[in-house]
């Protein structure tokens, strides 16, 4: 059975909620993204996020563009981002969800891909710019090598469309809160409730919601309603706020720790 | 079949890679794009705007001096440049603002490279008193000041972008966030062939008017097909609009021409077609420039209308189905052209167009027997005139 399943089948019994850690592979650098995964685990991550950097990540915002641009000036690429999981899993088994936009998965090869990423130990793909319209090659991929590929919701999204989504979606679904770019906001727009509650008569898939979610209030709110919460922007922020300093990884994995403390 | 399938796929090209938030909104403008077409109060609407705001239809005018330098050649300039704003983009505009209104939309945005399709937005949208920004690179801003004023003076707002390269690549980025964000109120109009589908089919649609009038002009004065049809290639609309009316004349040959920069075998240059390979940018698969990890590079030309790492889907399926030939000039030899057409015909072409003009020198040289061209002559060299000033002085 595929790790994800496995997570939230556990929470589910636990009565729990899962909550999901976005960093920037390779930002400050890989060793360090490993680390952090690592003490992510200890902090109370049920899920880790690794975003793969793109030269043109157009559903991002500032702070993801700029961590994924530091990224790639220091040459990680998806071999070394394979490499590191390969690295995490000889001392960890958390679920890792690569998170990157189609073009170098693409141009990596599909099959390829799929197979080198189970191989390496990723659990499942999040890739925001593929729709499930242009994702039946990669769909069924992920299937053979038990990848869960995970799609999104969004606000706009309508009622023939959740039908699809959910129906392809494996592990989770994304919800996505609001309209717009991933990013730390201070306000949530109460409609995601409804929308959610919507959503969740469609499918008995586990619904996580992401965008925007900056603190542990937040987070407390998102998962009255949600499976899943889902951070980026704010951990990539105080990633990069400490960059220089020796304690990057313990200070990380305290901030995260708060984030995360209302769902255990 | 040279319209796209259902999902918007050219062959393997084109297709909607867009984030789901977009997905509906791309889904009903493409409802609305098919009923539009067939909607004779729309077309009625989109005709009068032509002819009586921009000016059409344009002259399809006989080069006789130019085709005297040459020899070989017989030249016809499809005048798109005498248009209102000065270039072929007015014709996409008209339609896609007409649109806007329809799903009464408040707001357009844009995404400019050499600021002409910013100004033909801004003045759509100032036409049917609409908000709009456009999202422009700071390097663009820079080279092309001329139409930043132009633009700020017709109401819209330019925002600089100052990310990535500078330049269309990062403006069309920035563009896509504030849609994103703004899906609600705002109307994106692309200004190429390029995009998620319906917007390369939808493009074309507005810009086929180019070779429509062309073919017909043509047959009027010459009473058969032209030989060649020779077009500038970055996004590649004025291109498509060309060439999209003659696609099942078989006999007619079908030219773009992109920017070869500072020479193909440099890194600076913005010739996908030439020297990418295929990949997904800004929502559809067509030829990129890229690095071996699939990270888009950054395109280089003395253009910025052609400075631009991809292209339009349907220019790259024209190319692997043999339909069309891409070459390439470099920004020395438009220049050369450039002042060859000012000098020997009074006409002051882009920089842009002036890569079309420079290929006539090439294909003077490798026709058999005397050939007739149909060069689409997509703007006018006004905005360009500051930078060019530096160049050459």
């Amino acid at each position: 059975m595929n790790q994800i399943d496995k997570t939230f089948q556990q929470l589910k019994r636990n009565k729990k909620k899962a909550f999901i850690a976005f960093i920037t592979a390779g930002d400050p650098n890989l060793k360090m993204t490993e680390e952090l995964v690592l003490s992510f685990e200890q902090a109370g991550v049920d899920i880790i996020e690794l975003g793969v950097p793109f030269s043109d990540p157009l559903a991002d915002g500032p702070t993801i563009q700029a961590s994924s641009a530091r990224a790639l000036k220091k040459g990680v690429n998806i071999q070394k981002i394979f490499d590191t999981v390969r690295s995490i899993r000889k001392k960890s088994s958390i679920p890792i969800c690569l998170m990157g936009y189609y073009n170098p998965i693409f141009h990596y090869g599909e099959k390829q891909f799929c197979k080198d990423a189970a191989a390496s130990g990723v659990d499942g793909l999040i890739i925001p710019d593929l729709p499930p319209e242009e994702a039946r090659d990669l769909i069924k991929l992920s299937k053979d090598n038990d990848l869960s590929q995970v799609f999104f919701l969004a606000p706009t999204t309508t009622p023939k469309r959740v039908k699809k989504i959910v129906q392809h979606s494996t592990g989770f679904i994304y919800f996505v809160s609001l309209t717009g770019v991933t990013g730390a906001r201070q306000d949530i727009p109460p409609s995601v409730v409804k929308q959610m509650q919507l959503a969740k008569k469609q499918t008995a898939k586990p619904i996580c919601v992401g965008f925007g979610i900056s603190n542990a209030q937040q987070v407390q709110s998102m998962a009255k309603v949600a499976d899943g919460v889902i951070v980026g922007s704010a951990i990539v922020n105080e990633i990069y706020k400490n960059r220089s300093s020796k304690k990057l990884v313990s200070e990380v994995s305290q901030f995260v720790k708060k984030l995360s403390k209302p769902l255990k | 079949m040279t319209t796209p399938d259902k999902s918007g796929h050219f062959g393997e090209f084109g297709g909607r890679y867009m984030p789901e938030t977009l997905m509906t909104l791309h889904e009903d403008l493409e409802r609305l794009f098919q009923s539009a077409k067939k909607d004779a109060s729309f077309k009625k609407e989109f005709q009068f705007l032509l002819k009586d705001y921009a000016g059409r239809p344009t002259n399809l005018y006989f080069a006789s001096r130019l085709s005297g330098h040459f020899k070989t050649l017989k030249i016809y300039f499809k005048r798109e440049d005498l248009l209102h704003t000065g270039a072929h983009k007015i014709n996409n505009t008209l339609g896609q603002v007409l649109l806007a209104k329809r799903m009464k939309k408040k707001r357009i945005i844009a995404e400019t490279g050499a600021g002409q399709h910013g100004v033909a937005t801004a003045t759509a949208a100032a036409l049917m008193g609409l908000k709009c920004d456009v999202y422009m690179g700071e390097e663009d801003i820079e080279r092309q000041s001329l139409n930043v004023f132009r633009m700020r003076l017709l109401g819209a707002k330019v925002i600089p972008v100052s990310s990535g390269s500078k330049t269309l690549k990062d403006a069309m980025n920035e563009a896509i966030r504030d849609w994103v964000t703004n899906v609600e109120s705002t109307f994106y109009i692309i200004g190429s062939v390029a995009g998620a589908h319906p917007y390369p089919e939808m493009v074309r649609y507005f810009q086929a008017v180019i070779g429509q009038e062309a073919r017909k002009q043509f047959m009027i004065k010459e009473k058969k097909l032209p030989d060649y049809l020779l077009a500038c290639v970055g996004g590649g609309s004025n291109a498509m609009g060309l060439f999209h009316p003659f696609f099942k004349d078989k006999t007619v040959k079908m030219i773009g021409v992109e920017a070869a920069g500072l020479g193909l075998n440099s890194e600076e240059h913005a010739a996908p077609l030439a020297k990418g390979s295929i990949g997904v940018l800004h929502g559809s698969k067509s030829d990129l420039l890229q690095t071996k990890d699939g990270q888009i590079k950054v395109a280089h030309s003395i253009a910025a209308g052609l400075d631009y790492p991809g292209v339009g889907p349907e220019h790259s399926y024209y190319k692997s189905i043999k339909r069309a030939e891409y070459v390439s000039v470099k920004d020395q030899e438009a220049l050369s052209g450039l002042k060859l057409l000012s000098q020997i015909e009074g006409i002051i072409p882009a920089l842009e167009t002036s890569h079309a003009i420079a290929y006539l020198e090439k294909l003077a040289r490798r026709v058999k027997r005397k050939s007739s061209v149909i060069v689409c002559l997509s703007g006018r060299g006004d905005k360009d005139m500051g930078s060019i000033e530096k160049l050459i002085s």
